[in-house]
């Protein structure tokens, strides 16, 4: 279907742009900026803030006959409408003649701020919200400045813990609604509504079972900060936080998000808007990922037969126990496409068989999907695998004792949970390479710290097949090895004496040119690439329909 | 000409003997409209209704046969009707009656309705506190339906609908119309945003929804027994028929007179009707159509223009009782709630009534009727407590010049044209009570005797 255009004039200026679409929208397409607070791109429009409000014109047509009245130019008369209207509520259409930067226009923003502000606390200093508050930027740039208002402020309730994730500060609140949308629209339960009338309006949480995992979503939705984060609250002020582009690792969804981190410590995730992927909301689970890697839960040294030893020494030792043959390599799905190619070049090289083991649990049919690895289909596209992979390593387990396997190459996964015994550990030389400790580490015979997906850059393929890029928000600790440098020892030693560590650009341009459904995922942009997905139709993957998601018949 | 009444919706109201039984109305005349119209084609009545230029009572004054006309019958949807009898503007009391009076002539009025518009069900949604008007329509709905007027098969023609009543919860936001469908169907009453909840194409339960005023709808059954052109020839042409005047405030008689419009003027109205202003005072302000319309000075002058050019002078008293010419002098009939006041009246007092009342009922949804009503019921009260400045006066005019038409609702106007009129044309006694108040000064303001005016 051809997407069909209207010309809109705003501010005098002639534009061609998508039809169908609000004012707003379009406006913000041709880089005309109209500030809002209630609006939503992906809630029902309520139009109730009056922040949006602009002159709208439509071209004049005689009231007997119909026609379009003409201007002795030539050019149509336009009629433009006595009072203001919302542009979040109006759809363009032809002709359509959009003013935004009249006084009158200025007159009613700065209004609607002053209005907004007479009975807000104005307690910025102590607020979490400030630094990205709409209400504080708008009326730094539209408001006048300064207040008449000399009565006394309405009072209302504060710090009030909603299903004790959140908190609700009602004397901030603007009245939005954007939370009770938020939670009747996509959660599909009401937790917030109104109570009470006219100025003394307030929001009101309905009784205590209104947990959800996609609660905080409102958080990052309130353009105030009348709802907080309990656990962000007076954390860290915002402006001092770097942000990276990641993504979620909970599961295949592949939601886009922004971490925020100072120094090397990551305070929050935040949601990042990707319209194909997670319009801009994210799972309260995956909020917190970072905490899997707090440093008492980290393989902070390498580590040979449980006593520690250098880096160097440990994967030298690691080469020459790989070098002996029976060789068999355990991926995961979180690792990045770039490694698990990687790893199906050193798999071919040294005749290695690689295992994988599924991580299914409940697919929630919004943003988190049955198979909690990241980047499953990365294996597929890689061959590392072509059927979608039993929850347990009963393969391995089983070649282990028919005493073809000699060495276990194992990445993350904890071996013991899935499906390996202690004399299987004493029959094979397991080398565990991971961020994490786990049980495998407790007795594997080397140990070799890895870095988190929080240290690294990479790129995973989602449940659409849309393959999407991830940038290092912290740094890795001291002691651990990046995953490719530490495939790229292996294949200097073991195959390939000349073999050259590459970097990670390095490893996707020779992806892009080997395999051919990734040759234009060199360099993959901000809200990623839809790759062809046609080969591995017949893969059973566990994921149900979902936000954006229909799964392949 | 004296000024005389011409009762056509009131014809029962106050009629020794009447009451509102369905055996007193029958015996008059009643549902033999309803009667013969549903033997009529729908087009033909709606056309009758068009051709009488009814103008909607309610307080808009929207063209009743035009707003029939925009229901989006093509949708497949069920068409509703509701009938709006949320009479909550200060001022207002003339839908009380016919309720509590003669409810019948309700009933058949929507009725008539219901069938020209083909109505799946009609609604009647009343003001919470007429508790008894809620309860004598519910008798008399019972009683009209055990006649076959209302519910299944009226009067044998085959179509089929039902009234049901529903009470308000006491706001006045229920009494705007896409307020009164969001509280109807369960929701906060919050006015709709239109685009797109246009109500006669996304109305009730988003489908096509009329809503008509309670004497608007008792009209219909006229227009339908007169036709419509001989109900246009009515009073004046451009606002025919008559209209119910809620007269309160100040003079001797207050009450509800029905005049044909045009058919006298205000000062008629007021002194002939109504008995002047109380033994010894004089006539200050008047109020025309309910609280929310501009206010009048009563030795105010307006310039009007004829239709040949030529300009004439109009006194207050002198405006005829028609839309038109209440427009002509920047105000409106509204619901035709009149309310005077007389030299006794401290105008900043009378606006701070209003103001608080406004405040107490803004639905707090959209942001400048939210807080700026509160906020000029607080500068209107810090003056009446003796605190005032006299920059609150040009404060006042602005704040309600940000209300004024950037609501969802129009009831933004509503809140804004007392104050700006208010003070625009009073500006003198504001001026005076805080000179007033800035003169005595220090404790001597809680003494309110210290700088009253009056």
């Amino acid at each position: 279907m051809e997407t069909q255009q209207v010309k809109i004039n705003v501010n005098g200026a002639d534009y061609l742009v998508k039809a169908g679409q609000s004012v707003l929208e379009a406006c913000r397409s041709v880089g005309v900026e109209i500030p809002f607070f209630c609006y939503h791109p992906n809630l029902k429009v309520a139009g109730s803030c009056r922040m949006c409000l602009v002159t709208i014109g439509l071209p004049a047509r005689d009231r007997a006959t119909g026609e379009m009245l003409k201007k002795s130019d030539g050019s149509p008369e336009i009629a433009f409408m006595p009072k203001p209207a919302i542009a979040c509520g109006t759809n363009v259409a032809e002709n359509m003649h959009i003013i935004t930067d009249s006084d009158a226009v200025k007159s009613c923003r700065e209004s609607v701020l002053e209005f907004l502000l007479l009975n807000h606390p104005l307690d910025c200093p102590i607020c979490d919200k400030a630094g990205e508050c709409k209400l504080q930027e708008y009326a730094n740039r539209y408001g006048a400045g300064e207040s008449r208002y000399i009565e006394s402020k309405n009072v209302k309730p504060k710090k009030v813990e909603v299903a004790g994730k959140i908190i609700l500060d009602s004397e901030r609140c603007i009245e939005c609604s954007r939370c009770i949308r938020f939670c009747n629209e996509f959660i599909g339960k009401s937790v917030f509504g109104f109570t009470k009338r006219g100025s003394k309006t307030e929001i009101a949480v309905y009784g205590d079972d209104n947990d959800s995992n996609y609660l905080l979503n409102v958080v990052d939705g309130c353009p105030v900060g009348a709802l907080t984060e309990k656990a962000f609250r007076f954390k860290m002020r915002t402006w001092f936080l770097k942000t990276a582009k990641s993504i979620c690792a909970e599961s295949s969804a592949g939601v886009n998000t922004r971490v925020w981190s100072r120094g090397d410590r990551i305070y929050r995730i935040t949601p990042r808007r990707n319209d194909a992927v997670n319009d801009v909301f994210m799972s309260d689970s995956g909020r917190y990922m970072h905490e899997r890697f707090r440093p008492e839960n980290r393989l902070k040294i390498p580590r040979i037969d449980s006593s520690p030893c250098d880096l160097s020494y440990a994967v030298d030792r690691a080469v020459e126990i790989s070098k002996l043959g029976g060789l068999a390599i355990v991926a995961n799905g979180w690792q990045t496409l770039e490694e698990q190619f990687m790893i199906a070049a050193l798999a071919r090289e040294c005749s290695a068989k690689v295992h994988m083991a599924s991580h299914v649990a409940e697919d929630d049919g919004k943003l988190v999907s049955a198979d909690r690895t990241p980047n499953m289909r990365g294996a597929f596209v890689t061959g590392l695998i072509s059927e979608y992979p039993e929850p347990a390593l009963d393969a391995l387990a089983r070649e282990i004792r028919a005493g073809g396997v000699k060495t276990v190459l194992c990445f993350r996964e904890d071996l013991k949970a899935l499906g390996l015994d202690s004399k299987d550990f004493k029959s094979a030389n397991v080398i565990y390479c991971g961020a994490l400790e786990n049980r495998t580490s407790e007795s594997a015979k080397i140990c070799i710290p890895l870095r988190s997906e929080f240290e690294k850059d990479g790129l995973w393929i989602n449940r659409q097949f849309r393959v999407q890029k991830f940038e290092r928000a912290v740094n890795p600790p001291a002691d651990s090895v990046d995953e490719i440098e530490l495939l790229s020892a292996l294949m200097r030693k073991i195959a390939n004496e000349s073999f050259k560590t590459p970097t990670v650009r390095e490893v996707r341009e020779l992806m892009a040119s080997r395999i051919a459904v990734l040759k234009d995922c060199a360099d993959v942009g901000d809200s990623g690439v839809l790759i062809d997905s046609s080969e591995f139709a017949g893969v059973k993957f566990p994921e149900e329909a979902a936000l954006h998601f229909e799964p392949s018949k | 000409m004296p000024a005389v009444e011409n009762r056509i919706i009131y014809s029962h109201i106050d009629v020794e003997g009447w009451n509102a039984s369905i055996e007193k109305y029958v015996s008059d005349g009643g549902y033999e409209t309803l009667s013969q119209s549903v033997k009529r084609p729908r087009e033909e009545l709606c056309a009758e209704v068009e051709k009488s230029k009814l103008k909607g009572r309610g307080g808009a004054g929207f063209p009743t046969g035009m707003k029939w006309k925009f229901l989006d019958r093509k949708s497949g949807k069920p068409i509703y009707l509701v009938c709006n009898a949320d009479e909550s503007e200060p001022g207002t009391c003339k839908d009380r009656l016919i309720i509590y009076q003669d409810p019948h002539k309700l009933i058949e009025g929507i009725m008539c309705a219901c069938y020209a518009i083909n109505a799946a069900q009609a609604f009647i949604y009343i003001r919470g506190e007429y508790a008894n008007g809620y309860r004598i329509l519910q008798k008399a709905i019972a009683e009209a339906r055990a006649r076959g007027f209302v519910g299944e098969n009226i009067c044998g023609s085959g179509y089929s609908c039902d009234i049901a009543v529903s009470r308000g919860a006491g706001c006045y936001v229920c009494g705007e119309e896409t307020g009164l469908i969001s509280s109807l169907a369960g929701g906060r009453a919050y006015p709709r945003i239109k685009p797109p909840y246009f109500p006669a194409v996304m109305g009730l339960y988003d489908c096509p929804t009329a809503v008509n005023n309670v004497e608007t709808l008792c009209w219909i059954p006229e227009i339908f027994r007169r036709g419509g052109e001989a109900v246009s020839k009515i009073g004046c042409p451009s606002d025919p028929g008559t209209h119910v005047w809620g007269v309160s405030g100040l003079v001797q008689k207050p009450g509800r007179y029905e005049i044909e419009t045009g058919a006298c003027t205000l000062g008629e109205l007021l002194y002939d009707l109504c008995g002047g202003p109380l033994p010894g005072r004089r006539f200050k302000a008047v109020i025309p159509g309910g609280s929310s319309m501009k206010i009048l000075r009563w030795d105010e002058k307006f310039q009007i223009k004829n239709p040949d050019g030529t300009v004439f002078e109009r006194r207050v008293e002198d405006i005829p009782l028609d839309s038109a010419s209440f427009m002509q002098c920047g105000t409106a009939i509204g619901s035709c709630g009149v309310i005077a006041m007389d030299n006794t009246i401290d105008m900043v007092e009378a606006l701070a009534n209003l103001n608080q009342f406004y405040a107490h009922e803004s639905c707090g949804q959209c942001t400048p009727c939210r807080e700026g009503t509160l906020w000029m019921s607080r500068i209107t009260r810090r003056i009446c407590e003796g605190w005032g400045r006299m920059e609150d006066i040009d404060l006042l005019k602005s704040v309600a010049d940000n209300i004024c038409g950037r609501t969802i609702c129009a009831l933004g106007e509503g809140a804004a044209w007392p104050a700006q009129s208010n003070v625009s044309k009073f500006r003198d006694e504001y001026c005076e009570k805080i000179r007033r108040q800035q003169a005595v000064g220090g404790q001597a303001r809680l003494d309110n005797n210290a700088y009253r005016l009056i």
